[in-house]
């Protein structure tokens, strides 16, 4: 006999099927599975894997940062105009008129940035756990191309305000792109929408910032989350023990943690933005440049490479060679019996300390050498200048590289090892340099003590 | 009837993604075109009118705010336009009228008068743009591409 049930019932269970304080086990599992946003998640989660300082929320957290940031961005469409002419006033008025103008434009700004941190902070952890370790290669190229696409988003998004910061450091970042040979050149154009940067490029960016680059992120975050969900999170174990595969049902015992976590990271946002505001200064002015004129801060990097090597190595064959490395990593890698060990074994942490360590000392002393001693080019004034300021410097680090990873094999590094410490060393180099260009350049771009 | 090797359901398949791969090709050019840069006369990008070329004197250099580029007018009378965006990362870069040279104020790039660097890091002389003389003797600017050269060369100034 078939029960009647009332009309409010049905059209409530019409909406959610299951009850929302399910009794059972199995009522936990039906839950995530029929709900349109649990069902990322799978029914059960390895307990050993909700284990905080293994995952550390990263990936969740760049979803609640995006979710932030989808919300403040959609809300600042509706109090910005596009235009050099209206643009920096509307900026203004945010600060004046809107109501909690400044608190929605701060939350977008530091939200964006965090960005750039967190999603360099989840490769990290996910290289030094191996979790890209077959079937999961693919999944770890995704993800590098969903960091290309973040900072993207924050590169057309710093143009916006049309302040001089914004102006300059827009200019000087896109003219870095002008050195690439062959499609440098037209692809400039085509993003500035002329030769430098003016209305047609605010409209260009506009259309990228707000539609193009977050449709491609939604888009590759689904795919690659999906990837996630198909392949089964790593687990995490200790170097001498078998991972436990225990399983717990994810609600409540993964979605409970999350909820907390995106709460306290809300409160961590709202509280920052609420006290720090958002750089802006004085309006575009094209005619002058300010003193030192800097990328944003995500390219001083390739801003301090530039200055020490000839355009067509600072910024074509080093950085194409590390983009090209950290995409092939995960395939080279054969040794499948270090996923969820931190660094890999003992003997990996130890070199892989030294190896950051080596990395900021060795970045800090190219810099200075060549800075205040090193001048190939004046040596060398009968060589031009891609082979005296490129091929020369270039082969004098390849050789020290190798050198470098002949003494990890001398002392007992496995393949895995030795291309982790090699990793580690290039990735604290670049940080450094990351950080030297940033705080260490002043007035003409000279070297100082900040 | 001869035999062909291309059986008909692999013809067929190929002539349909043949046609698709057009389609594909022609919507990214229409896309391509539609997003490519346009330009409007008397603003930068379009094309300047200066006026005669007897305004302006033996070895002056005018800034020309609007068009974004320097008219140059040598001792010898030769005349050339700078563009003055610096062609190491982009800078503005001002005439010091006292030196007689263009000083970029970001990375300390330093250029003559007529563009050539005297101080790196700027790896190539200061672009120009096409400059004509029109049929009522006035000086015209185009400044819808820039001109890079790796070295400056006398073709680069006209001679009236």
């Amino acid at each position: 006999m078939i029960e009647k049930e009332s009309l409010p019932k049905r059209i409530f269970k019409s909406i959610q099927r299951d009850p929302l304080a399910p009794k059972d086990d199995r009522g936990r599992m039906k839950m995530v599975m029929n709900s349109l946003i649990l069902h990322i998640h799978p029914t059960k989660t390895p307990k050993a894997a909700l284990k905080f300082n293994y995952t550390f929320g990263l990936g969740g957290l760049l979803l609640l940062l995006g979710t932030v940031l989808a919300i403040t961005g959609v809300l600042l469409i509706f109090a910005y105009t596009p235009s050099p002419d209206a643009a920096y006033e509307s900026m203004i008025a945010l600060q004046t008129e809107v109501f909690f103008g400044n608190l929605i434009r701060n939350l977008h700004h530091w939200s964006g940035n965090l960005m750039v941190v967190v999603a360099v902070l989840h490769l990290l952890r996910v290289f030094y756990t191996a979790g890209f370790s077959k079937p999961r290669e693919f999944n770890w190229a995704m993800g590098i191309a969903l960091l290309l696409l973040i900072v993207g988003a924050n590169f057309t998004g710093y143009l916006l305000p049309w302040d001089q910061l914004a102006y300059w450091a827009i200019t000087v970042g896109i003219s870095l792109l002008d050195y690439v040979p062959l499609v440098g050149e037209p692809l400039t154009r085509l993003l500035l929408g002329g030769s430098e940067v003016g209305a047609a490029t605010l409209t260009n960016f506009y259309g990228l910032h707000i539609a193009i680059i977050p449709l491609s992120i939604f888009g590759l975050v689904s795919f690659h989350i999906w990837r996630v969900r198909k392949d089964k999170i790593t687990i995490p174990r200790k170097i001498e023990e078998q991972a436990d595969k225990t399983k717990v049902t994810t609600v409540p015992h993964l979605v409970s943690i999350e909820f907390v976590f995106a709460l306290a990271w809300v409160a961590i946002l709202l509280l920052w933005s609420a006290f720090v505001n958002a750089p802006l200064e004085e309006a575009a002015n094209p005619a002058h440049s300010p003193n030192p004129a800097k990328a944003a801060w995500y390219f001083m990097g390739f801003q301090e490479l530039l200055m020490h090597f000839h355009p067509l190595f600072g910024a074509i064959i080093i950085p194409g060679m590390g983009l090209l490395g950290l995409f092939a990593i995960p395939y080279l890698d054969a040794d499948m019996d270090s996923v969820g060990v931190w660094f890999r074994s003992v003997n990996g942490r130890w070199l892989a300390l030294i190896s950051a360590n080596l990395g900021v000392i060795g970045a800090f002393a190219f810099v200075l050498v060549d800075e205040y001693w090193l001048d190939l080019p004046g040596w060398l004034p009968f060589l031009p200048s891609s082979i005296s300021n490129g091929w020369i410097p270039m082969a004098g680090i390849l050789l020290l590289l190798i050198a470098f990873y002949e003494a990890l094999k001398a002392m007992k590094a496995t393949a895995c090892e030795a291309r982790q410490s090699l990793f580690t060393l290039l990735f604290s180099a670049f940080i450094t340099l990351t950080i030297i260009g940033i705080y260490f350049r002043g007035e003409g771009m000279a070297f100082i003590i900040p | 009837m001869s035999k062909s090797k291309l059986s008909r359901r692999d013809f067929l398949n190929l002539a349909w993604g043949t046609a698709g791969a057009l389609v594909a090709t022609e919507l990214s050019f229409v896309g391509f075109k539609f997003l490519s840069p346009r330009a409007t006369d008397g603003e930068f990008g379009g094309e300047f009118n200066l006026g005669a070329y007897e305004n302006y004197p033996l070895g002056s250099v005018t800034p020309i705010e609007v068009g974004r580029f320097y008219l140059v007018r040598l001792e010898d009378g030769g005349i050339l336009a700078i563009y003055r965006r610096c062609t190491h990362l982009g800078c503005a870069v001002p005439f010091d009228q006292a030196t007689g040279k263009f000083t970029c104020p970001c990375h300390g790039s330093v250029f003559t008068n007529e563009g050539d660097v005297l101080n790196q890091p700027a790896p190539r002389p200061l672009d120009i743009f096409a400059l004509s003389i029109n049929e009522e003797g006035d000086i015209v600017v185009d400044t819808s591409s820039p001109i890079q050269r790796d070295k400056t060369s006398a073709e680069d100034i006209l001679y009236v």
